[in-house]
């Protein structure tokens, strides 16, 4: 019954664990109090029936009535505390793994896709691990244990009755089951017809106005009425067939109890049972079926709070992006400013993804050099960067720096030593010039608004209400996409350091935007290795060297800017730059 | 939420019909509960009865009853959900009509697909889906715990009037106190929760996607620092909110078990004194057990108010908005044959954004905001907002005229495209359709003469063939691929598995977007209007490709006149005229060389 992630969850979290422990306490304890409230019903009811007993003799069996549905009360107050609890930790303890394992262990290469999802469902998917904890698994408990209790009551009063429920219980069990894939078959095809008509809505809704301009706009309304009924036609043939199930579940749950009602009569007839004993027997026959019923509607709460967790589980299971720490020691980090940079046959490949990104990249990348990166997308150039800024290690091969290997350095001071300028920067909550500072948090004022200045943003800075103290990121005032990117130039130019690695900066912009940001990048650039990914061949002409990537592998490097020079002054010929070659050129490219 | 009730109250009011549904649904299930009720009931009687040792003759009645009572209960319960279910999606299907006539005047003039409003459509017919809870989890439920108790202090009150007080007034308290408190205590650990989680969603969100950056700056354990503490928080409000959820399942629970003793200690004294008969105590002991079945389900039919109230009042906002444009209270007809022209135009938004501010939707205020300043909007700018698009902007298109329409993105193109359909009025100058001012005309009739293809023209998530039809509903199979052949899409619809009838997927997505764009262009081809205005036609085509259909859709526009918007200066050869737009104002008309060296 219980899903994988159901066993998942209980294994790998202690939270849950002990949440479940106490719900099987509660569970117990609800069984005796089931029992104890239908023997002194039975008995006052009996003694008050037959005998005429006054409220003064009954007075004990009363008070202790009411003290066993006082604590029945209780006990699903319980429930319903250690349930909402249990969901709170559990949500709580995954959330900090998650966290850990999205910032810390495995930043990756690539960027998570659907992160609004991922936090959704880390956020308000307690709401769903609610109802697992506070619904479905008291339900499953009960279900597992009241039924027993009952039947181990009840043998000896009346094993007649017993016999019946008993004979019930696995047929009841059995249509539960086949009501349950019923439910969730039944769910999913209502939900189905649900999300059909609700995508027809919104996407006539979409469309208005193209109805309009087609002067469709008023006969749609008809055709959503006709769609309508249509739907409702259909899926209510469905459900016809889906509640059969339930409707048998039912009949079993009511025979049942009408069947024992009738032989505990004839019984009671023949003097074969007391009346106390019968009424006991007829009160439990309901509180059996109870949680079994109780528990198939539960079903799809089991369902939702496993997809919460599975979302999360999901980003878990990654396995880590960089390889193992192996720096020791005081190292010395090799400067990209005055040592070259090599890409040594490197390979890279996704876990459980066929295919390779990266194959066998050979590269070099000389100090103060600007190589631009091409290729369609898809051919592996953001992971070629990422792996050089190490927020992932290749599967293979290595990339070195000063003959060292970057594996072999503390990761912390080898990305101290690069700057990244990403084609979709993020803002965090904050002002703008923390967002400046990101990656120099103690930056005093002025190197803030020189770096600002660099990037070309200052002027637009002061426009902002606020000024350089105006907050950014969710829910604040939102900038363009151009004026993100040169927030995260001007992080750049604050950050100072000697290897930097574009993501093409001026993709998707207006002209004007686009030749800001290009002269800016020129004067960041200055003095600095540069990695630069373009997506518009025209925007590589002032690389130093353009190195195509096609499938992983490097096609081509070519040298527009020594072809330009050597145009210019023939005799200043570097001849070694020209013919593409899958080796990086070792020589030296002056800037 | 009392204003939410209101708006409910107003939105989801039954139709006759609907009524009568209901009123069936709810004698179905009030049915099948009294009959669970008297399952039970009946069972206590045949037992306390059977006690006394009647001949077996006598506990037949109750015997044949309580096998009729489980298997009509069975019955009835499933008859329950049908007739609900039923209710529920005809009600959504009348509530979808319903919204859609309300939105068709208010687009695009009043929420603009493309420019935020997307999300706001998105909860628009979300919250059209939450209305249908409604009947099915709140009024069946509500009315059937109200009549149940009614019935089961009435059954009680026949045996013993104090003992049906007690039933009434037990379960009446526990239906009053126990969805109230449910619905007070969701409310409240909404208003506490709600922030905390916002802020953490979207802490962890600009984390999740900056975590590279924060990885390079060195600022991660930082923000998983933060991050945690902010989780801190937010569980503990959560453990607050359950202390307080237990202590209001207890007290649901202590109020039916006091419901139970209350009945015993008025009615032993009774049995006990004669005046009731021992045989039925037992029967009222189990009538109220099983009453309380039908109270179980009120503190979710209370929450789902909650939420139906909350939808509600948010479409009333929205239906509540004023029409950018309005039909003629007496329509003039157009003659046909004339031009249509634009004069002196001169046309800003802000004048449509400031209405919408004045507090019908905030959260789509914001959204234009936002849109604004991404700089996705095609309007001059949030900063500037009240800056003129069109500022005095004059242009002629005789019938059966070929002209270009050139200028820069963010010139104002398209909402000179927009005016001459009258999706807005111009705040002055005139646009003319035969000499008549198209504001009076009826909105229809201009329509028919002059049709816009937009840049966000949509395509349904349906066939080609029905895509096509949009355009005119009467049109044969030999125009359909005239058209097609004009944007060269004949030979690539004529490979697809089932030609015509390929679904093109939601947002046209199953085809590429230069083919959507193609498609779009050759609907607007089939249009019978005398007037083609075709916004940006050839986006997303190469530059030879582009210039062929360019040329098709010149050849088979034949009598009809076509304004082509674009902003691309190779494509303006064969066209009669070209007019430069730049910046709010015609500066060149008539003359190709200096309309493009604008």
């Amino acid at each position: 019954m219980a899903a994988p992630v159901d066993r998942r969850l209980l294994r790998e979290s202690r939270a849950a664990r002990s949440h479940l422990a106490l719900a099987g306490l509660l569970g117990a304890l609800e069984a005796a109090l089931i029992l104890a409230q239908a023997v002194l019903l039975a008995y006052v009811i009996a003694h008050a029936a037959i005998d005429h007993a006054t409220l003064a003799a009954l007075r004990g069996e009363l008070i202790a009535l009411a003290a066993v549905l006082l604590a029945r009360a209780a006990v699903s107050g319980g429930f319903e505390l250690s349930g909402r609890w249990g969901a709170t930790r559990v949500m709580s303890e995954l959330r900090r793994r998650l966290v850990g394992a999205l910032l810390v262990d495995g930043v990756g290469v690539d960027r998570e896709e659907r992160s609004g999802e991922l936090a959704a469902a880390a956020v308000q998917g307690v709401d769903a691990l609610e109802s697992y904890f506070a619904g479905y698994l008291p339900q499953f408990v009960l279900a597992a244990l009241v039924p027993l209790a009952v039947l181990g009551w009840v043998l000896p009063l009346d094993p007649i009755a017993a016999g019946i429920l008993a004979f019930t219980v696995p047929l009841l069990i059995l249509f539960m089951v086949l009501v349950g894939r019923g439910a969730q078959a039944h769910t999913r095809q209502r939900w189905r017809a649900l999300s059909l008509l609700s995508a027809h809505f919104l996407d006539v809704v979409r469309g208005l106005p193209t109805l309009r301009a087609y002067r469709r706009d008023r006969a749609q309304e008809a055709i959503l009425g006709t769609v309508g009924e249509r739907y409702r036609a259909e899926t209510m043939g469905t459900l016809r067939i889906a509640f059969l199930s339930a409707l048998v579940l039912e009949l079993c749950a009511m025979i049942g109890t009408a069947l024992v009602a009738a032989t505990i009569g004839v019984q009671l007839v023949d003097g074969a049972l007391g009346l106390q004993a019968g009424l006991t027997v007829l009160l439990l026959a309901p509180e059996l079926y109870g949680p079994l019923r109780q528990v198939g509607q539960q079903f799809h709460a089991s369902a939702d709070g496993a997809a919460a967790a599975e979302r999360i589980f999901a980003v878990l299971d990654r396995p880590p992006a960089l390889a193992p720490a192996r720096a020791a020691g005081e190292v010395v980090v090799p400067d990209p400013r005055f040592e070259s940079i090599r890409f040594r046959a490197v390979s890279f490949a996704y876990p459980r993804r066929p295919g390779a990104v990266l194959d066998g990249v050979d590269l070099e990348l000389a100090p103060g050099e600007t190589t631009a990166l091409v290729g369609p997308s898809g051919a592996g150039k953001s992971t070629l960067a990422a792996l050089l800024m190490r927020l992932a290690d290749p599967t293979a091969g290595a990339i070195e720096c000063g003959g060292r290997d970057l594996r072999m350095l503390p990761i912390e001071r080898w990305r101290a030593r690069t700057a990244w300028v990403p084609q979709e920067p993020t803002l965090f909550a904050g002002t703008v010039a923390e967002n400046i500072a990101l990656g120099d948090p103690g930056a005093d004022r002025g190197r803030i608004e020189r770096a600002a200045r660099d990037a070309g943003i200052w002027d637009a800075i002061e426009r902002l209400p606020h000024g350089i103290e105006t907050m950014l990121g969710d829910g604040a005032r939102r900038l363009s996409a151009g004026q993100r990117r040169r927030i995260a130039l001007a992080r750049a130019f604050l950050r100072n350091a000697p290897l930097l690695v574009l993501d093409e900066p001026t993709a998707h912009l207006d002209e004007a935007s686009a030749a800001d940001i290009a002269s800016a990048v020129a004067r960041l650039a200055r003095g600095r290795t540069v990695l630069a990914i373009v997506h518009q061949p025209a925007l590589a002409a002032h690389a130093d060297r353009v190195v195509e990537l096609r499938e992983g592998r490097i096609v081509g490097v070519t040298s527009p800017a020594a072809q330009a020079v050597r145009a210019a002054a023939p005799t200043e010929a570097r001849s070694d730059e020209d013919a593409p070659t899958r080796a990086a050129s070792d020589a030296a490219v002056p800037v | 939420m009392s204003a939410g009730l209101a708006a409910l109250r107003d939105i989801a009011r039954p139709t006759r019909g609907e009524r009568r549904r209901l009123a069936l649904a709810v004698a179905i299930a009030v049915g099948a509960a009294a009959a669970a009720i008297a399952l039970l009931a009946t069972s206590g009687y045949l037992i306390s009865r059977a006690a006394q040792r009647p001949p077996i003759l006598m506990l037949m009645v109750a015997i044949v009853g309580v096998r009729a009572f489980g298997i009509a209960r069975a019955a009835l319960r499933y008859g329950e959900r049908l007739a609900s279910h039923d209710l529920a999606l005809r009600q959504l299907a009348r509530l979808r009509v319903r919204f859609y006539g309300a939105l068709r005047p208010l687009l695009p003039g009043r929420l603009r697909e493309g420019q935020g409003s997307g999300e706001l459509l998105a909860r628009f017919v979300a919250d059209v889906d939450t209305l249908q809870d409604l009947h099915l989890r709140v009024l069946i439920p509500g009315l059937v715990a109200a009549l149940v108790a009614l019935g089961a202090g009435l059954a009680a009150w026949l045996a013993l009037p104090a003992a049906g007080l007690v039933v009434l007034a037990a379960l009446a308290l526990a239906s009053a106190v126990l969805p109230a408190l449910s619905g007070a205590l969701a409310a409240r650990s909404g208003r506490r929760q709600a922030p905390a989680r916002a802020r953490l969603t979207a802490q962890l969100l600009e984390s999740v996607d900056g975590a590279a950056e924060l990885a390079l700056a060195g600022r991660s354990e930082e923000h998983v620092a933060r991050l945690r503490a902010q989780d801190a928080e937010l569980a503990a409000l959560g453990r607050a909110d359950a202390l307080a959820a237990a202590a209001a399942t207890l007290l649901g629970g202590a109020l039916t078990g006091a419901g139970v003793v209350a009945l015993m200690l008025v009615a032993i004294p009774v049995v006990d004194s004669g005046a009731l008969a021992g045989v039925l105590l037992a029967a009222l002991v189990f009538l109220l057990l099983a009453s309380y079945e039908n109270v179980l389900p009120l503190p979710l039919a209370a929450r789902r108010l909650r939420a139906c109230a909350t939808a509600a009042a948010r479409l009333q906002d929205v239906c509540a908005q004023r029409a950018a444009v309005v039909d003629p209270r007496a329509p003039r007809a157009s003659r046909g044959g004339g031009e249509l022209r634009m004069a002196g135009v001169r046309f800003r938004y802000a004048e449509v954004e400031d209405e919408r501010e004045d507090g019908r939707v905030d959260a789509d205020a914001d959204e234009l905001d936002r849109a604004v300043i991404d700089g996705t909007a095609p309007r001059t700018g949030g900063d500037h907002g009240d800056a003129w698009v069109l500022d005095g902007v004059d242009l002629v298109l005789a019938p059966g005229e070929r002209v270009a329409l050139l200028g820069p993105s963010g010139a104002g193109k398209s909402t000179l495209a927009e005016l001459l359909v009258r999706f807005y009025d111009p705040q002055a100058g005139l646009v003319t359709l035969d000499g008549l001012d198209v504001r009076e005309l009826d909105q229809e009739d201009l329509r028919r003469a002059v049709l816009l293809c937009g840049q966000d023209a949509h395509l349904f998530n349906t066939t080609i063939r029905a895509n096509l039809l949009i355009a005119r509903p009467d049109a044969g199979e030999e125009e359909f691929w005239r058209v097609l052949r004009a944007v060269e899409l004949d030979e690539w619809v004529a490979e697809l598995p089932d030609a015509l009838d390929t679904f093109v997927g939601q947002d046209g997505g199953l085809v590429s977007g230069g083919q959507r764009r193609r498609l779009a262009l050759a609907r607007a081809l089939l249009s019978p209007a005398r007037f083609l205005i075709l916004d940006e036609p050839t986006a997303h085509l190469d530059a030879p490709l582009a210039a062929r259909v360019m040329a098709g859709v010149r050849d088979a526009a034949g009598e009809r006149a076509v304004l082509a918007i674009t902003h691309d200066a190779t494509l303006l050869e064969g066209f009669d005229r070209v007019v430069a737009l730049r910046t709010a104002r015609v500066v060149v008309s008539d003359d190709r060389e200096s309309a493009v060296a604008a």
